[in-house]
């Protein structure tokens, strides 16, 4: 019942790349800001396979909690991902009342 | 084949075409309804690794929460598709071209690995409630505090930023408009 620790790389491998692909070419910031977030859960999908993939290895025998250690590590991520994405979300809507536009491409200047 | 690998290849076919579908849709809107998909894929892949709790917190905060604003957002902005302004289609050759050989260099990097160490599916406890839960109150009680912090000053932060703007009339504006 177990599974290579290859497959779960290359899949976040591939998730990840998709999210940089989106943010190079996607020019809503609206889209971008979602890029990051799939970047970011490609990143917790690792650590969550990284750590079922440690939690029998002699380095875990030494310190009980060393596998928990990674999923709480992850929800940390979450907690720092949603504080983000208020704020973010907020400057979006700033730059939208001001310029009528979420095009990255209008907002290289930096000033208005 | 194993049931673990149909149901890991499932789940990751999914979870890549919502990926690449919410790059491809021109509405916002369904691109954020695909990337929800994303999320759920993402919770079935948790709950395969045995981790329910990051299971259940990624559809609350992720798919419940986080796209919940994405959506009201862009439903507020009233985006659609033909707001979108034309696009270079040769820039984003590119920027395909550049994403497709990252992933191909971290590819051949890991194809170099020789260990092909398993991940246990379905063993242990060390993503259940109670286990995180004793955890995330004894050894990670500061952190925990602290992301309370963070949380009131991006709460403080989102309301101070979106605030619509008064038309100054403080005095020192006035006297500056006078000199």
């Amino acid at each position: 019942m177990n599974m290579d620790i290859k497959a779960y790389i290359i899949l976040s491998l591939i998730l990840f790349s998709i999210g940089v692909v989106g943010v190079l070419i996607r020019r809503n910031a609206i889209i971008i800001f979602m890029c990051i977030e799939l970047m970011l859960n490609a990143v917790n999908l690792l650590l969550v396979a990284f750590s079922k993939m440690h939690a029998l290895s002699p380095v875990a025998k030494a310190s009980p909690t060393f596998a928990s250690d990674a999923q709480v590590f992850v929800f940390f991520i979450m907690v720092v991902a949603a504080a983000e994405v208020t704020v973010g979300l907020s400057i979006i809507m700033l730059l939208y009342r001001n310029t009528r536009s979420v095009d990255v491409n209008f907002l290289n200047r930096l000033k208005y | 084949m194993e049931l673990t690998t149909i149901l890991f290849l499932i789940l990751s076919t999914i979870s890549i075409g919502s990926a690449v579908m919410m790059l491809m849709s021109r509405n916002p809107v369904y691109s954020v309804l695909w990337l929800i998909l994303l999320f759920f894929t993402i919770s079935g892949h948790y709950l395969m690794l045995n981790a329910q709790f990051l299971a259940v917190v990624n559809i609350i905060v992720y798919a419940g929460a986080i796209m919940v604003l994405f959506l009201f957002v862009v439903m507020l902005m009233n985006l659609n598709a033909e707001t979108e302004p034309m696009k270079n289609y040769r820039l984003q050759l590119v920027g395909v071209i550049a994403g497709g050989s990252l992933l191909l260099v971290l590819i051949s990097a890991v194809m170099k690995i020789e260990s092909n160490e398993p991940v246990l599916m379905l063993v242990g406890d060390y993503g259940l409630i109670k286990v995180l839960g004793k955890l995330l109150f004894s050894k990670y009680v500061l952190p925990f505090e602290i992301s309370s912090v963070l949380f009131l000053s991006a709460i403080i932060g989102a309301m101070v930023i979106a605030k619509r703007d008064v038309p100054s009339t403080t005095t020192a504006s006035k006297e500056l408009k006078k000199s």
